[in-house]
């Protein structure tokens, strides 16, 4: 009888909702409009802990306290701008997911386009001299000729006449 | 013979490029800050909670920032060469104790030596924000007029502090 109420027990705790472990994020912005561009923003910014995502997705604590920044700084009245320059005042560029043009970062914008095109013009190339190439037909001899309509059964000569 | 020239000149290229890739460390961000004022700070003391302490008071000589906490394991690795800098009395280290508990901070310091002039307590890590911290720990050489001259980024190793730390302070100190 004890074993019984024991696994009972067992059972109806598994069924109780346990509060959750990992911490639901809280929104504390009231205003709908204020939390979208927090988490434009956020989306767009760099977590440096975990470099490949951004701190809206990132749990690392570095991300949630950037997060707490964004949305302080959205209370206070800044706008956009000013959020990311503060950021990018602080960790360099590196935390813009979309980085700004300028000197040392012309070669990632346009490297691509400029592969392209490269690329594009050897191909282009290529497809050219082989065109030239093919354009002129084959010369045979008549006796090639012959044995050519000999093999694809139509007969000796038929062709020439 | 000429059609394998550029297909093995632009593997060459690539593979130069992806070598040059591999050597790179992705978690060293240059930090923006580097030749620049410090940012400013005003914390309580870990030892004395009811003191403040400024950036301004370093003003006038050439210091070290290093960014810590108790939970943080590289911080075990560089501490003894922090305590043997302090041994040393080369240059002034500031701890900036980082999102810590202050009664951990002061076990750990008791455990492992204590190596700083003072350590001011940064628990919310707004500060940490300010001077761009993003891996624990961090090490700032800061000059005479409070500008930031370098930063190192983990821990301070032996090697980093001879050939890169300890001559930038000597030079600066001679400046």
């Amino acid at each position: 009888m004890k074993s019984i109420s024991a696994v009972f027990l067992v059972v109806a705790s598994l069924c109780v909702p346990l509060p959750s472990m990992g911490g639901e994020a809280v929104p504390t912005d009231a205003d709908r409009v204020l939390q979208k561009r927090a988490i434009e923003l956020e989306e767009n910014l760099r977590c440096l802990v975990c470099q490949n995502q951004t701190i809206a997705d990132s749990n690392a604590e570095l991300a949630q306290d950037l997060r707490r920044q964004v949305r302080e700084q959205i209370a206070q009245g800044r706008t956009d701008a000013e959020i990311v320059a503060y950021m990018v005042q602080r960790y360099g560029d590196f935390v813009l997911y979309k980085p700004p043009v300028k000197a040392t970062t012309l070669l990632l914008w346009f490297g691509p386009g400029l592969l392209l095109l490269a690329g594009g013009l050897a191909l282009f190339r290529n497809v050219r001299t082989r065109a030239g190439k093919r354009a002129a037909p084959p010369e045979l001899t008549s006796e090639e000729h012959a044995r050519a309509s000999s093999l694809l059964g139509g007969g000796p000569g038929k062709d020439s006449a | 013979m000429n059609r394998f020239v550029l297909p093995l000149g632009i593997f060459i290229v690539l593979a130069a490029f992806l070598a040059v890739g591999l050597r790179l460390n992705p978690r060293e961000v240059p930090s923006p800050l580097v030749d620049k004022p410090v940012p400013a700070f005003k914390l309580a003391q870990l030892a004395q909670p009811e003191m403040e302490f400024t950036q301004k008071d370093m003003l006038g000589q050439v210091w070290l920032l290093n960014v810590w906490a108790s939970w943080c394991v590289s911080c075990r690795e560089e501490h003894p060469v922090l305590v043997d800098l302090a041994k040393a009395r080369v240059v002034p280290v500031i701890g900036l104790n980082y999102k810590d508990k202050p009664q951990e901070a002061k076990a750990w310091l008791k455990q492992f030596g204590d190596p700083y002039m003072l350590s001011v307590m940064d628990q919310d890590g707004r500060v940490g924000i300010d001077y761009g911290v993003y891996g624990v720990p961090e090490t700032f050489v800061i000059d005479r007029t409070g500008v930031i001259r370098y930063k190192q980024i983990g821990p301070v190793t032996r090697e980093a502090l001879e050939g890169k730390i300890l001559p930038l302070v000597r030079q600066l100190q001679k400046s």
